[in-house]
């Protein structure tokens, strides 16, 4: 595992940047370590590769990255990236974001993208609050929790963002914990390698912002939380029709998966059509 | 040579297409001119109205101030713009849809219907505009409005334009159709 | 990303060369014949005719057309697709263009090369969605935070459209920044007679590649006042790209007092520094006069017109129309205003640019107001009658 790491950070990382910015406990390293590896696995071309990315901590990780990035505006990453792809259709285009980023301001551009069913990976690492500025809520904070905006416990309701993606139109969904590297190097893997839009939901710790406020202060005990509260698509499966109603536990795995017209690769047809040359153009 | 025409009424009476169809026909006939149009958000229903000027000399100011000829083609439109026209200029309106005194009722409606439907009844206008003004050749007329009508529709409009130059040629008191 | 038109084809699907059409439509054309190869817009009135246009003609060229789920997500497509070699614009109006203020800061930031048309109509707020103003003049040049320069262009004719677009294109590509081309609901609705250019006409400035290979290439690394070669995302040169102040190597550098004043100061020279030469304005003198129109866009006709009654009563009058708007052309406008003692700036608005204009000439002449809003552009007879009577002191 170690030797395997230095060969990734010798590959693919920028040394400059080093050291990283990201706290003690978070889980935003290990993602870039399980991404790596999959472009890594799979033979992504890293100089036909771009990684864009919001505003946030999620959103530094295409700075550490040796390769073209894209450091955009909060919650517009997905827009961006959705010009480059377009344009620029060999490319591979993946996405940083944090729930804050894509799910709040970002919300619209996330479900508009997901619908078109643009070919791009959108990686969203969910720690349940806006870790950046300190630790507010966010449109994943469980209801009740704490946070420096909800400090007598969060009113609302969150998203689940999985759903929201499948609702949406993504014909690739899955959704894992940190503490599932494996799993979530090969979710990574399928969502590049789906042709569309392809969502990886992966949950973090934030030991600095939303664990301190709510007793999650260090990596362990996150991950006791992660064990705790989550369950495989598999093992649900596996419950009576009456656990698998009473489940309040987070669902994980793939969690979808279809194939659809992309929408790249629609336009691209249309422009071979309108090529025949036969066609009226429409009045301007 | 400056002509200034101002044609108002409701949304949905093909205004804008006549003013575009008589400012286009004017520049192919080798003149200058301007189209302008104003009206509300709606897609239907809502005061509409265009404006042509059309000139030998370059256009500064795109808008009519000094109108030889207004239509109105709603109550409404006479209302508003019906009493504003230069001294030597002309005030028309549509026989069937306006109640005015002392202007030139034309039936741009009545004549749509003999043609063959009401809603060109805008092409018989721009024929009639077209022969009133004297500066485009009713060929070019007729050419830039079978430019800018859908395909399929090219046997009614042309009637529709003609019927409506042949309103102004035999209008009475007017010249022997030429 | 062409690097030259492919001016057949292009005009195989534009049609004639002479054309009798809307503003906005011509826009698209003058897209076109820049070498716009993506556009990405959202439906708003009155400038939703140049994503009709665009969509119907560019897929035919290759290039592509999306309409995204807002102002916001337009502007960000397009500037993603420059970074992927892209010539992208987007159009949108008044609502829209605050929308996308954030995006313009960014690309000034990134110094992205983009063009955004605002076919301005009657404010504030949703305002009167079908009428003309000119409204958002001072917004295009502060609309976004922060220090920056812009590059703001009027047309104030159709043919000006195609003209100041294509022109608007190559200024984006030259200096690596935003360029606004400022229309109005009345250019942009209106029809004229329009000559589209002729092959040899045409040239395409493009941002300058790297000379350096990849590793070798500092992205960022420009003399002061000066624009850096651009990479294209997909070539190999693993740029990073960030709205953060940066280094010459496009890093963070949020905690460099220096390095942000160097990068912020290099921004804002690079065309500030080329005032003169992005200067483009038209002049009409006459000797002996004292009074003086500034205008600008639609505005500009109605002086036109002005200028042509007054001199016909006998009046003597200047006339000088803004062509460039950003970075105001402030030496032309001064050397304009030498010997006149009151200058007039007719605007579709309660007075925007005439702020400009005072400031620029530091009393070398009174300067008046017509201002006109609720949608009818000015009669030239209200400017006629502010010369004689005296417009509204500014």
């Amino acid at each position: 595992m170690f030797n395997q790491a230095k060969k990734i950070r010798d590959k693919y990382i920028r040394e400059e940047m080093w050291p990283s910015i990201f706290c003690t406990g978070c889980g935003i390293g290990n993602i870039l370590n399980y991404t790596l590896r999959a472009i890594d696995s799979i033979g992504l071309d890293i100089d036909r590769t771009v990684f864009c990315s919001g505003i946030g901590c999620s959103s530094r990780l295409p700075g550490y990255i040796e390769a073209d990035g894209l450091h955009t505006t909060h919650g517009r990453a997905i827009a961006f990236a959705t010009g480059v792809k377009v344009y620029r259709p060999e490319l591979s285009v993946i996405v940083f974001t944090g729930d804050g980023d894509m799910a709040g301001i970002g919300g619209n551009h996330f479900i508009h993208a997901a619908r078109r069913n643009v070919d791009m990976t959108v990686i969203c690492i969910n720690n349940y609050n806006y870790g950046m500025t300190g630790g507010q809520v966010s449109p994943t904070t469980p209801a009740e929790d704490f946070s420096t905006t909800t400090p007598y416990g969060n009113l609302e309701e969150p998203f689940d963002l999985c759903r929201l993606a499948i609702g949406a139109g993504a014909p690739f969904v899955a959704r894992w914990t940190m503490g599932f590297p494996y799993e979530t190097i090969a979710a990574v893997e399928s969502a590049i390698q789906t042709k569309g839009f392809g969502f990886v939901e992966i949950l973090a710790p934030c030991p600095t912002g939303y664990g301190k406020a709510n007793e999650l202060r260090d990596a362990p005990a996150n991950w006791e939380w992660y064990k705790k509260n989550t369950i495989t698509r598999i093992d649900l499966a596996q419950l009576s029709p009456d656990e698998r109603a009473a489940n309040r536990k987070i669902v994980i795995g793939t969690l979808w998966q279809e194939e659809k017209p992309e929408y790249v690769e629609r336009w691209r047809k249309l422009v071979s059509r309108l090529q025949a040359d036969d066609e009226p153009v429409p009045p301007t | 040579m400056k002509k200034e025409i101002r044609i108002c009424g409701f949304g949905g009476q093909g205004i804008i297409l006549a003013g575009v169809v008589l400012g286009e026909a004017a520049t192919r006939a080798g003149h200058r001119a301007v189209q302008t149009q104003s009206y509300g958000p709606e897609s239907r229903g809502g005061a509409a109205r265009a404006e042509v000027v059309i000139s030998s000399e370059p256009i500064d100011y795109p808008r009519v101030s000094r109108p030889d000829v207004v239509v109105a083609l709603s109550q409404a439109g006479y209302d508003r713009f019906g009493h504003d026209v230069a001294d030597d200029g002309i005030v028309l309106v549509d026989e069937a849809l306006v109640e005015a005194e002392g202007v030139t009722s034309v039936p741009f409606t009545t004549t749509a219907e003999e043609v063959g439907r009401k809603i060109v009844s805008n092409i018989v206008m721009v024929g009639y505009l077209g022969a009133l003004i004297e500066v485009i050749p009713h060929d070019v007329l007729e050419s830039t409005v079978l430019a800018n009508i859908p395909a399929g529709t090219e046997d009614l409009n042309r009637k529709a334009v003609t019927a409506g130059r042949d309103l102004w040629l035999n209008r009475a008191g007017g010249n022997d159709a030429s | 990303m062409p690097r030259e038109l492919d001016y057949r084809r292009v005009m195989k699907v534009l049609g004639s060369r002479e054309k009798f059409a809307q503003g906005d439509v011509a826009c698209a054309y003058g897209a076109i014949l820049g070498g716009c190869d993506f556009f990405a817009g959202y439906p708003i009135t009155p400038a939703t005719e140049v994503a009709e246009a665009m969509a119907a003609l560019l897929p035919r060229l290759g290039g592509a057309v999306m309409q995204m789920e807002d102002e916001i997500a337009s502007l960000s497509a397009v500037i993603g697709a420059a970074w992927a070699g892209s010539r992208a614009f987007t159009a949108t109006s008044g609502p829209g263009f605050s929308l996308m203020q954030e995006g313009i800061g960014y690309a000034c930031m990134t110094e992205t090369p983009c063009v955004i048309i605002n076919v301005q109509r009657s404010g504030p707020s949703t305002g009167q969605p079908t009428e003309p103003a000119q409204g958002d003049m001072l917004q295009a040049r502060w609309g976004t935070h922060g220090d920056h320069e812009i590059i703001a262009l009027a047309p104030a004719s159709v043919q000006e459209c195609v003209d100041l677009t294509r022109l608007a294109f190559n200024l984006a590509e030259e200096y690596r920044n935003p360029v606004l081309v400022m229309t109005d609901g009345e250019v942009g609705h209106m029809r004229e007679q329009i000559v589209l250019p002729a092959e040899d006409e045409i040239e395409l400035v493009q941002r300058r590649p790297p000379t350096d290979e990849p590793g070798a290439y500092v992205p960022f690394r420009a003399e002061q006042g000066s624009v850096p070669e651009m990479a294209t995302f997909g070539t190999g040169f693993h740029t990073y790209v960030t709205g953060l102040t940066h280094d010459e190597r496009g890093l963070p550098a949020t905690d460099d007092a220096e390095k942000h004043t160097k990068l912020v100061r290099r921004l804002v020279d690079k065309v500030r520094d080329d005032t003169e030469r992005l200067t483009r304005v038209e002049v009409d003198n006459e000797k002996g006069a004292k009074v003086g129109i500034v205008s600008y866009g639609i505005s500009a006709r109605s002086a036109v017109g002005a200028v042509r009654i007054a001199r016909g009563d006998g009046r003597k009058i200047s006339h000088l129309r803004l062509i460039s708007v950003f970075p105001f052309p402030e030496r032309a406008v001064r050397d304009f205003a030498s010997g006149l003692d009151r200058i007039i700036v007719p605007e579709l608005n309660l007075g925007q640019i005439c702020h400009v204009v005072r400031e620029a000439l530091e009393g070398e002449a009174a300067v008046e107001l017509v201002s006109r809003i609720g949608g009818e552009i000015i009669p030239p007879e209200e400017i006629v009658r502010a010369l004689v009577e005296g417009g509204e002191k500014v």
